[in-house]
Formats: structure tokens, C-alpha cells, sequence
């Protein structure tokens, strides 16, 4: 459905921070992208909804397609017309608006005029939304702002959905029901998910295929049980060594041992 | 008694077509952020277009105030298209210095065109006198109150209930986000300046009908600054609240105390407001979560 093909992303016309990167999101699966900061996961994220522009940055090189067709020269709106919608990382709810307001404005590019079939659908999925309806949505929790984050994506009804870091910032029950929804939003509404994120065991959970990126390039992927069994990603991305071990301080040379992926 | 309600009428009026002006200022800053120094500029603009509309060319005045509010809106148009366009990314402040270079620009453009003689202009509006409880006023001056009212109505349902209104207040909060939900915040930029320019263009229209054209109606854009101070810069009832007090503070001093001192009063309350309520009386506070 959507393929990167050897992408180069450059910011103000000197950083360079995707460096060939290339993944595949197929039809109706929910795909993780994993990675450290800075590695450049919402770099990839912004040049496929195309919201680079804004921040001065360019796809240089390499293709993005979705549905083949090439998208990385089409301005946002015309992107998310075409089915992308990007959930953007730290919820960027509109604070003013109340939560109703948001979630209407999230379905703006819908022809139907009438939008309260949609509304009672995220309701559905956020019933505590539906209770704070008319409240401010900058007086929201943190739990309850990532909610109508993904619901005013639900509202344009995409086939691709681009969730930056759903987890940022929110208590460890919380980022459990939030990844269950979206397990759910993906099996119900038939929602392809492109999945970025720090949180390496969650994620691993419910994608279906991930990829691992570190300084702009993707370094290891792979099916979830496949990557959970990978030495490497135990290590770095689970926190884990031998089972049922604690590590001594003086195993833990993370400066020294070699990422078996980087040479 | 009579000379109270004298006043009374005459602020009214004053203020509905203050708050006129300051509709579009309020629309301006609630959309983009950028604070629009050729405001009055807007209204002057309105004013002479009426004016050349139906005293120059003699059409009817349906005619002619459609066509107004047609060329407001190019005017609109223009404005997002050649000066606001290219400074999309730049700092605010950059494009609230560009705002002011307009006002000069479109002021020298009026006078080029209609010389700086003040011309009376022929009232589509009647301007009889009526008598309300024993104060008389120009009944053109009663339309402009019930004109400000019918455009705080239309205004109030705009931002709340239509899809555009709600995606021009979203682009105010956040842009980027705006944005990613497919809301072209070019497109609605166009849209909040050619709002703004014909709601200036009706209040200029009105202006011209009570006191005829002159340049001195650009003055108008300076006395729209107490206005949306008062009420708050983005605030639509804050602009009509904000007009009408001011009005109504400009004729009562005017008419107890002593003309001269009516016109500083308002700056006076600018500074009050700035110093106790800098976001104004109903303007949005800045939320912070902690």
C-alpha cells in the first residue's frame, strides 16, 4: 500500500537525515517503526504526509508511493484527501477548541456534510470523550488529549493511519488501553497503521511486521517474534539478556559492545 | 434627561460601526495571528469604493454595495496572495510591519484616485432624523446598530457550527497540526482576510452615508485599537461589546466634560486594560496544563 524506496530527507538544505530508507506497509496491517531519539522515525513519518515543507525540509531523493502512486511532491491537504492521516507526536489537540470542535475539525476534508455518524463512532471507541464533549480540549488529561488525537484522525476515515509516538507522555495503564484501541481501530475499521515508536515490547505486540531505524536508515526488520528472539534487539530495545538474570554493572558495556548490526 | 439619551443613541451608533471595523481585525488576528495595521485602510477603501459606486457611476444601491463587497473581497484575495503569501514561515512580527507598510500604500492609493477634498455622498440609506424618547437621530445611524447585531449573529454561528469556522479557529490554535488534518491554511487565510475586508467595506459603506468620504476615515483603524484591546484581540462578541463601550464612553465624555478630552479617553481605558487584563475582557487566556 504504501512504499518508501531509498528516501533522502534534507533539513534547511544541509542536514541530512534520512539516509537511503526505505519500508513497506502492506494493506490492513499494522507495521512498527522502532528506533531511538533522533533517529529519524518522525522525519519519515512527516515526509510521507508531507509536512516537511512547513519545516524547511526536503525529500531529496528515493520515491514515496502510496497506492502507486508517487506522493512525496504533493502538499499535505492533497495527501490527506488521498486516504494518509498522520497523528501527530505530543497530541497537538487545539486547545481552544472544544473536544466536539476538534474531532469536527479532524473530518474536514469529508464531503458528507453531516458528521455525527462519525462522531458517535469515536465516541464509541472513547466513551470518556464522549462525556467531555463540550469541555476545552486544552483542559484535558494527557490520556484523554491522545484520544481525540487519534479520534480526529478516525473522523477523515483514512486507509493509512501515521501514529507518532502514541505513548509520549502517559501513565503505563493508559498506553495499554490506547494500544488496544488501536489494535482495535485496525481489525474493526479495516485501518492500515503505520506505528512509530520508543516503546519496543508494546509495539512488538501488536504490529504485525517492524522495522528498526537508527541515524536515518532502517537497520533490522523483521516479524515480531522473529526480532523478539534477535540478541541485538533484546538487548537495546527490550532490556533484556539472559532470562531470568539480573546483569552485573560489570556486563554492562554498552559503549564497547558492538551493535552485531552496525559495522 | 434628553441630552443623556442624546448621547446614549449617538455612542451606540459610533460603537456599532467601531465594531464593525473591529470585526475583521478580530477575524484577522483569530485566523493568522498577525495583528492588521491597514484595518482602517479597509474601511476607507469600502467607503470610496461605495462612494465611486453610486455617486460616480450612479448605479442602484444594491447594485453598488454588491459590487463593493465583490472588490472587498478581491481586495482580500490580493492582500493574502501578494504580501502575505511570501511571508508565510517569517516571524509575526515581520508580517505586522508589512500590515502597516499597506496601510500607506492603500491610504496613497485612495487619495491618487479621489484627491483629499472630503465629498458628501448621496445616502442610500435615508438619514431623516427620527425621534426616540425625546433624543433625535438619523435613522441611517439606528441601521448601522441593527447591521452590527445581524453580523454578530452571522459571525458567532460561523465560527461555531460551519466547517470552515471551525477549521479558521483550529489554524489560530495550531497550524502545523491544521495542516496535517488536510485544512489548507493558505486557503483559509484567504478566506479571513476577504471576511474581514467586506465586513470593513459594510461598516465604510455606513461611515460614508452618515458623514460622507474623506481620508480622514482611515482614523478609524487607530480608534479600533481600543476597541479589541477592551473586548479582546479575538473575541467576536469582545469586538461588539469592546465598540459599543467605547462609543459610549466617547459620548458621554464628549458631551459632559468637554470635547477634546473624548478623544484620548479611549487610549486612557487601552492602557487600564492592558495593565489589568492584558488578553481583555473576553479574550482567550493562554492555557497551560501543569
Amino acid at each position: 500500500m504504501l512504499t518508501l524506496n531509498n528516501i533522502e530527507v534534507i533539513y534547511n538544505e544541509v542536514i541530512l537525515v534520512l539516509k537511503g530508507m526505505s519500508l513497506q506497509v502492506p494493506e490492513g496491517k499494522i507495521v512498527g517503526l522502532l528506533g531511538s531519539n533522533g533517529a529519524g522515525k518522525s522525519t519519515t513519518l512527516k515526509a510521507i504526509s508531507g509536512l516537511l515543507k512547513p519545516e524547511d525540509g526536503e525529500v531529496t531523493d528515493g520515491s514515496i508511493k502510496f497506492m502507486g502512486e508517487a506522493i512525496h511532491h504533493k502538499d499535505a491537504a492533497e495527501i490527506v484527501r488521498m486516504g494518509i492521516f498522520q497523528v501527530m507526536e505530543g497530541r497537538r489537540v487545539f486547545e481552544h477548541l472544544t473536544a466536539e470542535e476538534n474531532l469536527l475539525a479532524g473530518g474536514y476534508t469529508r464531503r458528507e456534510r453531516d458528521l455525527s455518524s462519525d462522531l458517535e463512532m469515536v465516541y464509541s471507541y472513547f466513551p470518556r470523550l464522549k462525556e467531555r464533549r463540550h469541555q476545552t480540549a486544552g483542559y484535558l488529561s494527557g490520556g484523554e488529549q491522545q484520544m481525540l488525537a487519534i479520534g480526529r484522525a478516525l473522523m477523515a476515515q483514512p486507509r493509512l493511519m501515521l501514529l507518532d509516538e502514541p505513548s509520549l507522555g502517559l501513565a503505563p495503564m493508559l498506553v495499554l488501553e490506547i494500544f488496544g484501541i488501536i489494535k482495535r481501530i485496525n481489525q474493526e475499521q479495516g485501518t492500515t497503521i503505520l506505528l512509530v515508536e520508543q516503546n519496543a515490547n508494546l509495539t512488538l505486540g501488536v504490529a504485525d511486521y517492524a522495522y528498526i531505524m537508527e541515524n536515518g536508515r532502517i537497520v533490522l526488520e523483521g516479524y515480531p517474534e522473529d526480532l523478539r528472539q534477535n540478541a541485538d534487539v533484546r538487548e537495546f530495545y527490550l532490556g533484556l539478556t539472559e532470562v531470568g538474570q539480573r546483569k552485573s554493572y560489570r556486563d554492562v558495556k554498552h559503549y564497547k559492545r558492538r551493535k552485531r548490526w552496525l559495522s | 434627561m434628553d441630552l443623556f439619551i442624546q448621547l446614549t443613541l449617538t455612542g451606540l451608533t459610533n460603537g456599532a460601526i467601531l465594531a464593525m471595523a473591529a470585526l475583521g481585525f478580530v477575524l484577522i488576528f483569530k485566523a493568522s495571528d498577525v495583528i492588521n495595521f491597514a484595518q482602517g485602510e479597509f474601511l476607507l477603501i469600502g467607503a470610496y469604493v461605495t462612494f465611486a459606486m453610486l455617486a460616480q457611476l450612479g448605479l442602484h444601491w444594491t447594485l453598488g454595495l454588491l459590487l463593493t463587497l465583490g472588490v472587498a473581497v478581491a481586495l482580500g484575495v490580493a492582500v493574502e496572495r501578494l504580501v502575505l503569501r511570501p511571508m508565510i514561515g517569517e516571524p509575526i512580527i515581520s508580517v505586522i510591519m508589512v500590515t502597516i507598510g499597506l496601510s500607506s500604500l492603500l491610504k496613497a492609493l485612495v487619495s491618487a484616485i479621489w484627491g483629499n477634498q472630503p465629498k458628501a455622498f448621496p445616502p442610500f440609506i435615508p438619514s431623516q432624523p427620527v425621534k426616540i424618547l425625546g433624543a433625535t437621530v438619523g435613522e441611517d445611524r439606528l441601521w448601522a446598530i441593527v447591521i452590527a447585531i445581524f453580523m454578530l449573529g452571522i459571525f458567532s454561528v460561523f465560527f461555531r457550527r460551519s466547517r470552515e469556522g471551525i477549521a479558521m479557529r483550529a489554524v489560530a490554535d495550531d497550524q502545523q497540526a491544521a495542516l496535517s488534518m488536510g485544512i489548507s491554511v493558505k486557503k483559509i487565510f484567504a478566506w479571513a482576510w476577504s471576511i474581514a475586508a467586506a465586513t470593513a467595506a459594510i461598516g465604510g459603506a455606513l461611515v460614508a452615508n452618515i458623514v460622507g468620504v474623506g481620508p480622514e476615515l482611515a482614523g478609524f483603524g487607530l480608534r479600533v485599537f481600543p476597541v479589541v484591546i477592551l473586548g479582546g484581540l479575538d473575541s467576536i462578541p469582545g469586538a461588539i461589546i469592546g465598540g459599543v463601550v467605547i462609543g459610549l464612553l466617547e459620548a458621554y465624555t464628549g458631551g459632559y466634560i468637554g470635547q477634546g478630552l473624548n478623544q484620548v479617553l479611549p487610549f486612557i481605558v487601552l492602557i487600564l486594560i492592558l495593565m489589568i487584563r492584558p488578553y481583555g475582557l473576553f479574550g482567550q487566556e493562554i492555557i497551560e496544563r501543569v
